[in-house]
């Protein structure tokens, strides 16, 4: 699907809004229209009051799209910042003209990866650039000057020579009926003349969500809306035997208890288990009628599965041979002649994604149509379940996706919004399911948990002749509707990544894992349980060649500006890497001396088309206590639209990536997960997070790229590499928790 | 028949003594600023003020509501000119922002008991969970709202 190309060619609407501003979009076929009950595909409305307001199918969870978006069109229009603000539009689907099913029209809404910011900076620059002229051509039609006289300043038009002026909000009106003007006459401006994209601006809703004022998905609310909660399985895909609900139904406010029967073991997962909802008045009353069902359930077929099971499986697995995912040179012959072989085993275990937002639905079906608003990061997903379950057609479902508390790759799944249209199907009533955090914890798609096992061979000069890394793991690929999961390597470990087309000799070797915890993307997937093992891997073999850290990795990418297909839009460039390395070792004081107890970790990753290095300095007292004194961080994105946002995203990142090394696991016993709430499944706080966090923006021409997931990796290698300067004390297995005590 | 004051306004309420403050705030007052995290006091999503304090809503039942005043982030300002409020916008604090209402409210009580505090007190004080990683700037949001309050702001 090409909604760049597709904008591109397409003319604006132009109409009048009610309040006799202008109106200018992409205009909807009409089936569309009727279904989102919108007008515009993407909009830009000026309104007489001078308010700019763009409508936008977009997805916000903090990373800071609704914030990017109306900078861009501010910059171009020559608006004023302060009057921009955006609105959320519904996911607007059409039949697809050219074969079966449903395509996007014009602009997929969702967020995942930085995909939105792309589609929009095609959108909104010369859509701006456009507006602006139609409001220069209204203001020399009343003043009688010629159009090249006049020009324009932060939300108003001039005319240079009379020094007259006049609003935009004043201008708009006439501005609407002018004529479009041809994409090639109206010139973008350069980016040496920008003075909002690239200049730090803070987050548009920052007013509201101050004041409590900002709607979350968990704060919809629908006339009539009754609430739902479900009892889920004790384990992985038991089912349910036989429920005893008259003691729930007693509850006062219970309204209906709606039983649902989930996916069987060999099927593809759209919900995460079969359960038992419980819908009431209110939040609470469905809860205690929850806590007073009696369900019998049938044993798991996993139920002899645990934490350490799967270990002793990976170790297993690895004693063998498995999938050959890279296989360049000749590693066999090359470690053979190695005249050093260094060889580690690092693991991560599975995650949770823990949204501060619990999951989350509304949902209302009526027998012509359905209502969503949830925190989604995949409306369209949302869409196509709505459409199985209600035998619906798509376009008269409409899905709005709320406002997000948090995202972090969850709410790519939609299996709760699956659950709140069953069960407002079921009930004949608008629904909100809202999930208990144990449900949460308990009920996930973690992230894989793994076993890496890397080789390295270093000739006589110190040079790396031969790299493999093994990985045994339960793939992300697990009963993923269309993946039949014979390539279960390919979403875990990368045939295209670092050190790929670096080292003469390489292999990559993919065992994979029984589990039956279901397990997807979490924030920068692969990459976190990657990056920790290499860029650990890469400061052990350093230490152990007696070569400084930094030097060795400079060295393994010497500047190197071969283009490599590393798997995303922008290819990789090793030189790109070494830059972010340099500039946040010179930042940091990368080789300057500390007191003792106190020392310094260096990692760098690319992902998402940016590379991002960073510095970890840690102290360790006697008493083992750990304090990350500092993080510089050097991240090169491209263009940084928002630098004030790129660095929340790099601050944000570090401290997810820091929580998550010290201390998160998801353990599992007996086929199902132990932790259940933050007092078992622990997150960092206050005191625990870095004094200091330093973030450097690298300049270039490059276009945006990725933010929201290149911070993530490299934090992890970076701390461990630090406590092993800081305390000589190494560690491969995570998260730390007690290790350090221990150790 | 239970009273109590919500942001300045005594309400009755008779319904399930059992239910926590949470979900009568949310659900009957429909005051969404307080959120809901985890439901054991553990996140402070949903921290209001209780006589001034800054307490988890979650846990506490109805029951045990009579008579207490209470503050959301709702009664904490008309327009978001609390200095801690302003000192949230100003340090550009929130990324998804679900959080910061109940950060806000921990802060507040912070500030009313120690105009001044050290990082050592911040750390000791700000228990709430953020997902997103905003520690660094809530720290120096802080900061700020104390040089604000101290130059007559509030
Ligand atoms: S919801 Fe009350 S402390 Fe988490
Ligand atoms: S801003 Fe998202 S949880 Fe704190």
């Amino acid at each position: 699907m090409n909604a760049i190309a597709l904008t591109r060619r397409r003319a604006l609407q132009i109409s009048l809004t009610t309040a006799g501003g202008l109106l200018a979009g992409v205009p909807l076929p009409r089936a569309v229209a009727k279904a989102a009950g919108v007008q515009l595909g993407l909009y830009v409305r000026i309104e007489p009051d001078e308010r700019v307001i763009i409508g936008a199918p977009s997805t916000e969870m903090g990373q800071g799209i609704n914030t990017a978006m109306p900078m861009v069109i501010a910059e171009e229009l020559d608006a004023d910042w302060s009057k921009v603000s955006i609105e959320q539009l519904p996911l607007m689907i059409k039949r697809n003209p050219a074969g079966p099913g449903w395509v996007f029209t014009d602009f997929p809404a969702g967020a995942g990866g930085s995909g939105s910011m792309i589609d929009a900076w095609a959108f909104l620059r010369p859509a701006g650039a456009k507006l602006r002229q139609m409001l220069i051509a209204a203001a020399a039609q009343r003043w009688k000057v010629a159009a090249s006289e006049c020009t324009t300043e932060p939300g108003c038009v001039v005319h240079g020579a009379t020094k007259r002026r006049l609003s935009y909000g004043a201008l708009a009106s006439d501005a609407a009926k002018q004529a479009e003007p041809d994409s090639k006459s109206v010139p973008l401006k350069a980016r040496k003349d920008y003075r909002i994209v690239g200049r730090p601006q803070r987050n548009a809703q920052a007013q509201t969500i101050v004041r409590g004022t900002e709607r979350f998905g968990i704060d919809v609310e629908m006339p009539g809306m009754l609430y739902a909660t479900i009892a889920r399985p004790p384990a992985f895909d038991a089912q349910i035997v036989s429920i005893d609900d008259k003691a729930a139904r007693a509850v006062p406010g219970v309204r209906d208890v709606v039983r649902i029967d989930g996916p069987k073991p060999d099927e593809p997962l759209y919900i995460l288990g079969s359960g038992v909802a419980v819908v009431a008045t209110s939040y609470w009353a469905a809860l205690k009628g929850r806590a007073a069902l009696k369900i019998a359930w049938s044993a798991s077929p996993w139920a002899s599965e645990s934490s350490e099971t799967m270990a002793t499986q990976m170790e297993r697995l690895m004693r063998g041979r498995g999938h050959l995912v890279n296989d360049e040179g000749d590693f066999d012959g090359a470690i053979k002649k190695a005249a050093r072989v260094i060889e580690r085993v690092y693991s991560v275990p599975y995650i949770a994604h823990a949204t501060m937002e619990p999951q989350t639905a509304t949902a209302h079906v009526r027998a012509d149509g359905c209502d969503i608003i949830a925190s989604t990061q995949s409306p369209g997903l949302s869409s196509r379940y709505a459409a199985e379950i209600t035998g619906l057609e798509r376009d008269n479902i409409r899905v709005l996706p709320a406002r997000l508390g948090g995202g972090f790759g969850r709410r790519l799944e939609a299996d709760y919004v699956w659950e709140a249209v069953f069960i407002s199907k079921a009930v004949n009533a608008p629904v909100k399911v809202v999930w208990t955090r144990e449900d949460d914890l308990r009920h996930d798609y973690y992230r894989p948990a793994g076993r890496h096992h890397l080789v390295m061979g270093v000739d006589g000069a110190g040079k790396v002749i031969a790299y493999k890394h093994r990985l045994a793991s339960t793939s992300k690929s697990y009963r993923r509707r269309g993946n039949d999961g014979s390539k279960p390597w390919e979403p875990d470990l990368y045939d295209n990544a670092f050190p790929s087309g670096f080292v003469p000799n390489f292999q990559r070797e993919y065992f994979a894992v029984e589990s039956g915890a279901p397990r997807r993307s979490w924030r920068a997937p692969g990459h976190t349980a990657n990056a920790f093992a290499v860029q650990s891997f890469i400061d052990e073999a350093a230490h152990e060649l007696k070569q400084d850290p930094l030097a060795f990795r400079l060295a393994l990418l010497h500047d190197d500006t071969r283009k490599l297909n590393y798997g995303f839009d922008v290819p990789f460039v090793g030189a790109r890497l070494a830059g972010v390395l340099r500039r946040a070792a010179k930042e940091a004081g990368w080789g300057s001396p500390l007191p003792k107890g106190r020392g310094r970790g260096i990692a760098a990753h690319f992902t998402f088309s940016s590379y991002c290095a960073e510095v970890v300095e840690v102290s360790v007292d006697a008493n083992d206590k750990l304090t990350v004194d500092k993080v510089t961080c050097a991240i090169d994105c491209g263009l940084p639209i928002n630098p004030l946002g790129v660095k929340a995203q790099c601050e944000g990142g570090i401290c997810d990536a820091l929580s998550t090394a010290l201390h998160q696991q998801i353990t599992v016993k007996d086929g199902a997960v132990v932790e259940g709430n933050f007092d078992t499944y622990r997150m960092m706080r206050m005191d625990e997070s870095p004094r200091v966090i330093d973030v450097h923006i690298m300049e270039n021409d490059y276009p945006p790229s990725g933010m929201g997931e290149p911070p993530v990796p490299p934090l992890a290698p970076a701390l461990c590499n630090a406590i092993f300067a800081a305390t000589g004390k190494r560690f491969r297995d995570l998260p730390i928790g007690a290790q350090l005590t221990k150790a | 028949m239970i009273k109590l004051t919500v942001n300045g306004e005594v309400r009755s309420y008779d319904g399930d003594p059992e239910m926590p403050l949470l979900w009568y705030l949310r659900d009957e007052l429909k005051l969404k600023g307080a959120k809901f995290g985890c439901g054991i006091a553990q996140c402070g999503a949903c921290r209001v003020h209780v006589d001034g304090d800054a307490q988890p809503s979650c846990v506490l039942p109805m029951s045990a509501t009579a008579g207490i005043k209470v503050t959301t982030i709702e009664g904490l300002s008309a327009d978001g000119s609390h200095p801690v409020q302003r000192a949230w916008v100003e340090e550009d604090v929130a990324q998804c922002g679900y959080c910061q209402t109940g950060q806000i409210m921990t802060a507040v009580a912070l500030l009313a008991q120690n105009p001044a505090p050290s990082d050592a007190d911040i750390d000791q004080a700000m228990i709430n969970i953020c997902r997103c990683g905003t520690y660094v700037r809530i720290r120096r949001a802080i900061h700020r709202a104390a040089a604000l309050m101290r130059e007559g702001g509030k």
